[in-house]
């Protein structure tokens, strides 16, 4: 014990400068190349912060495509799961209550066609994405509150959908409804025309 | 659904062609041979070595070995409890986290000394950056290292004799031990060549997809919606690229690698659980080369592989198939089971994922696996409770050299043979602390179990658990063979920061890491010493598929016998009510 620890104080210290001082450090310095500079990509309106691109914002307001469960409301103080088991009682009222609420906001979808994940809380409680199919079967309702044509928004859809190689293809939930706002400033036809007669004669070509 | 299978077989085929020549690089080091970052490294490990009065070419025995380790992990300890307990005061608090309290400290300070990283705190509301940094980080490095220094160790007592050690042992015969190398350059080597530079090109891959790393505290804006919302962030890059390297798995924030932040997009995701298993398979490659016996990794990779695919394409399966009392009530589950999951990684991605992470001892989550379906749930327990395939960073070794040991002495019995293991007599003696080890974790576990669910039958006030019935006892369940397993993922449901899940799982898991550490050391150190029986006609031979199926009888046979009766409490009674 003896013959070892005063080495091993001397070995703890220099550890302690090469992978606490000089490691972060040197991780620092390569984030201040990154977008934002490692503090996190912030999404913009007029020039003000209204969230983060990676951080889930809760949206349960029909105008807007609406978030995922969430087992902390999308506070990103924290983050949790709600870590419900898959046989809990409970937890299945809770999911059936789900379901009874979306078909009340959204009366022309078929039950059948709800995606899993809007009747189920994500992982860190503030999951940004939703599928495509998660995003188009709310595009009924918006379009009806927005007085938008639902060809424009099946684009704005298809527009915003990321493909990653061979991962799941997301739909950034916070981007497209910022994306719904800009539409609707246009008007119906104008956006139309934007939309479906530019875009599209453009994708022929 | 297809292309994210195709995924989840690429990334795996990725991580094995990666780590075979990361393997032969690990042997090279360990060997003291030239490599590509002499130039750099060689100076700053002379200068440290001086300066801590560290001879680093004196040789230790493996007592000494041990002492070494044991002394500086004290250390640690103590530095770990200190730092925990006054992080109110510490500097880099921008958040004003408090300290915590000793039985806190206590779990988390022995959680993350071991490797294991349980938490029963949330990083965003329990820990100031100074001591995501200066604690956790510092011993993300170390403990992998102490990990990865004892398995070249028992590389070195694995490579036969060489003339000096013959000679010394001629000229002192009693009580000499066999020099098997000097643990701080073994540790130092694994910290400054194997786990940093792997670190550094893990975190900027994670900066450039958005993870951060700054030093200001929450950030508050307005959403859309006109709520105002935190936000928390730090310097989290840094740490969560050692979390993986170095399979501890301790996440930066709550959620670990589920948070958007901590693992942005699916290209994250893939090098996380890279990250995570390139250690553990190298180390199957450069016991090969190390040794020269390229012949016995492939044995030793082929028992681990079948018994990782036996335990991962089962979860994956269930978890596409989605909660079939969701199903009932006439939703889709084309996507899978969605609870706890998150949309950019979707189900196969993550029921890997759940896998990988406990096959070694990582222990992060990119999904909550306290919702994952009963079977997933304890596929998830059984690869803990093997513990034996791939495992953590250098203790993966030394678990899986008990079960040859073991399986040395049944081979040997069953053909009438004194049994051998690389030209040494297994004896008496080895065998009984092999034993010991093997059945020390089905103790903890099920010990520990035992007590919690007496607690919850009699004790009225409790209430530690999320979910009922069934379930509720795999939470419990599941809590101690992660700790025993030095895993430290969990069934997160589970309230587990009261004195009683503090203090029990502490104690499981210090003897949950050193027990294991201990025994492979003695054996490997007392079979060094023995005389070397020249192969012959008559030995067994241990690189052969015989020999690895041998293993995975003895693997199978003890993890079944002990598990079973627990595990039909838990997930299997769970599966037949909810597969009705």
């Amino acid at each position: 014990m003896k013959t070892n620890l005063l080495p091993a104080v001397k070995l703890t210290v220099l550890a302690l400068i090469i992978l606490c001082v000089i490691y972060p450090a040197t991780i620092w310095g390569i984030a201040q190349f990154v977008p934002n500079k490692g503090k996190g990509e912030t999404v913009l309106k007029n020039g003000k912060v209204v969230g983060y691109k990676r951080i889930g914002q809760k949206f349960t307001q029909d105008k807007y495509f609406n978030s995922r469960p969430s087992a902390v409301a999308y506070n990103a103080a924290g983050s949790a799961g709600s870590n419900k088991g898959p046989s809990n009682p409970d937890y299945l009222i809770e999911v059936q209550a789900r379901i009874d609420t979306f078909l009340v906001h959204n009366p022309t979808v078929n039950k059948a066609d709800i995606p899993a994940e809007l009747v189920t809380a994500s992982g860190s409680g503030l999951d940004p994405n939703l599928s495509p199919d998660g995003a188009k079967i709310q595009i009924a309702r918006i379009a009806k509150i927005r007085n938008l044509s639902v060809d424009d928004l099946n684009k704005l859809v298809d527009d915003h959908t990321e493909k990653p190689f061979l991962g799941p293809q997301v739909v950034n939930v916070l981007e497209i409804n910022l994306a719904v706002e800009k539409l609707r400033a246009f008007g119906p036809r104008a956006s139309s025309f934007r939309a479906t007669g530019f875009r599209a004669s453009s994708l022929k070509q | 659904m297809n292309s994210q299978l195709l995924a989840v077989a690429l990334t795996f085929l990725t991580t094995i062609l990666l780590a075979i020549p990361f393997g032969k690089y690990i042997a090279k080091i360990y060997g003291g041979q030239k490599t590509l970052l002499d130039p750099i490294f060689t100076p700053i490990e002379k200068l440290i070595f001086r300066f801590s009065g560290i001879n680093a070419s004196k040789q230790m025995n493996w007592k000494q070995h041990l002492k070494a380790m044991l002394t500086i992990n004290f250390l640690w300890f103590f530095l770990g409890m200190f730092l925990l307990m006054n992080q109110g005061w510490l500097p880099f608090n921008p958040d004003g986290n408090p300290s915590m309290s000793p039985d806190l400290a206590f779990n988390t300070a022995i959680s993350f000394l071991i490797n294991c990283n349980l938490q029963h705190y949330s990083g965003e509301t329990g820990m100031s950056y100074f001591i995501q940094i200066f604690f956790v980080t510092f011993l993300q490095f170390v403990s992998a290292a102490t990990g990865l220094a004892l398995a070249a160790m028992i590389f070195k007592s694995l490579s036969p004799k060489k003339q000096e050690d013959k000679d010394a042992e001629n000229e002192n015969k009693i009580g000499y031990l066999r020099g098997l190398g000097n643990f701080y350059n073994y540790f130092l080597k694994s910290c400054t060549r194997i786990l940093l530079p792997l670190s550094v090109v893990v975190a900027a891959i994670l900066l450039f997809n958005g993870t951060p790393m700054n030093t200001e505290g929450k950030d508050q804006f307005t959403s859309l919606e006109g709520d105002t919302v935190n936000v928390s962030r730090g310097p989290a890059a840094a740490m969560i690229a050692i979390k993986h390297i170095g399979t501890n798995g301790g996440g930066y924030f709550g959620a670990n690698s589920a948070h958007p932040l901590e693992n942005p997009n699916f290209l994250t995701n893939t090098v996380e659980i890279i990250a995570q298993m390139i250690i553990p398979l190298a180390m199957i490659f450069a016991l090969g080369y190390f040794i020269n016996r390229k012949k016995l990794s492939w044995m030793i990779f082929s028992v681990m592989t079948i018994g990782f695919l036996l335990l991962t394409i089962p979860t994956i399966l269930t978890e596409i198939g989605g909660n079939p009392a969701i199903s009932r009530m006439g939703i889709n589950q084309s996507a899978g089971a969605m609870e706890g999951k998150e949309v950019r990684f979707g189900t196969p991605a993550s029921a890997y994922w759940s896998i990988a992470t406990t096959v070694i001892s990582t222990g992060s989550v990119n999904a909550m696996h306290d919702s994952t379906m009963p079977l997933s749930g304890m596929m998830q327990m059984l690869a803990m409770m093997t513990n034996a395939f791939y495992g953590g960073c250098g203790v993966g070794i030394l678990n899986f050299y008990i079960y040859i040991i073991i399986a040395v002495f049944i081979s040997g019995l069953m053909v009438g043979r004194t049994p051998e293991f690389m030209g040494k007599k297994v004896e008496a003696r080895e065998v009984k602390i092999a034993m010991i080890v093997a059945l020390f974790h089905p103790f903890l576990i099920l010990v520990g179990t035992a007590l919690a669910s007496y607690g919850i039958m009699n004790i009225k006030d409790i209430a530690w658990l999320n979910n009922p019935g069934f379930h509720g006892f795999s939470e419990m369940l599941y809590e101690y063979t992660s700790s025993a397993a030095n895993n430290g993922s969990g069934f997160e449901g589970l309230g587990d920061n009261t004195p009683w899940w503090n203090i029990s799982t502490g104690i499981v898991l210090i003897m949950g890491r050193f027990i294991p550490i201990i025994g492979p050391l003695a054996i490997a150190g007392l079979l060094a010493n023995k005389k070397e029986i020249p192969e012959s006609a008559g030995t067994l031979k241990t690189d052969t598929s015989t020999f690895g199926l041998m293993i995975f009888a003895v693997i199978f046979l003890i993890t079944a016998l002990s598990f079973f009766p627990a595990l039909t409490l838990g997930p299997i009674a769970e599966y037949f009510t909810l597969y009705k």
